[in-house]
């Protein structure tokens, strides 16, 4: 049983160092950023579940805490992605479109 | 707990050290606001990881309410950095 | 080994994140990196077995310092830059 656990969270935590390492590598920031979100929350989900394996009168406590990374981390980190576009960080040169500058450009159009 | 379920679980514990230092890296390197936002996200998960494999060592469960207290005001402190930036708050 | 190992790490990540804050010269930095500082502050008290004091650590150093310091400088004319 704790062979188990330990071996899911050893795919957790080699989540998490890919997470790290795309942060790392990636070459603007919106591609860090998704890099950073769904490496990160697989990794830390897995790995803390893992946990649960070895002991398992805390599972009710750990489901609490993987319900709530699973709520706020995508949410944090699409605010983060509009103020970046807000503030003017521009994209990559090897992007190919980018649909919220379209549809500002389309609003202004409009009024 | 056997020896060799425990040998895994001190790798991983290792391996998310490292994911910390790495995403620090990106931390002091990062070239605007927006990426230092994005490694303090990154730092505050994979400590996250990390205080739940302390509290696995020690054995207490009120360990788990230092990660859940975290889980939350990182989020607010993100979400206040965003609008910040966006220039609303 | 383990506990000195992570000990260290945890040490050096905060002095760097203080010299940065004080060489930085963006002020929204140095808030990201006070709170860097409070994330491994609050770690290490974890590890020397104070569950209570790491919480109160989180909750002041994640979420009402960050808070009350962006309020403070977006009411601050011309506080971007140094």
């Amino acid at each position: 049983m704790a062979l188990i656990g330990s071996l899911i969270s050893l795919v957790g935590s080699l989540f998490l160092f890919l997470g790290a390492l795309g942060i790392l590598r990636l070459p603007d920031v919106y591609n860090r950023m998704q890099a950073g979100t769904k490496a990160t929350t697989i990794g830390s989900i897995l790995t803390i579940i893992g946990i649960g394996f070895a002991h398992p009168q805390w599972l009710p406590k750990l489901i609490i805490l993987v319900l709530f990374i699973l709520f706020t981390n995508p949410i944090s980190t699409h605010a983060l992605a509009r103020a970046a576009h807000f503030a003017g960080i521009k994209l990559t040169e090897r992007s190919i479109r980018d649909n919220l500058r379209e549809d500002k450009i389309e609003e202004e159009i409009n009024d | 707990m056997d020896s060799l379920s425990l040998i895994i679980y001190n790798m991983a514990y290792y391996i998310a050290m490292l994911a910390l230092a790495i995403a620090f890296v990106r931390f002091l390197m990062g070239p605007s606001s927006v990426d230092r936002v994005l490694a303090l996200d990154t730092m505050t998960i994979c400590s996250i990881a990390l205080i739940i494999f302390i509290a696995m060592y020690a054995g207490r469960i009120i360990y788990i309410d230092v990660a859940l207290v975290y889980a939350l005001l990182s989020f607010l402190g993100v979400i206040a950095v965003a609008r910040y930036l966006e220039g609303g708050l | 080994m383990t506990e000195i190992l992570i000990l260290v790490l945890l040490i050096l990540i905060s002095i760097i994140a203080a010299i940065y804050a004080v060489l930085t010269k963006k002020t929204i930095n140095a808030v990201i990196a006070s709170g860097v500082i409070s994330l491994m502050a609050s770690i290490i008290f974890l590890l020397v077995a104070a569950p209570d004091v790491a919480m109160t650590e989180a909750t002041i150093g994640a979420g009402l310092t960050t808070v009350v310091f962006l309020y403070a400088l977006k009411h601050v004319k011309g506080g971007e830059d140094d």
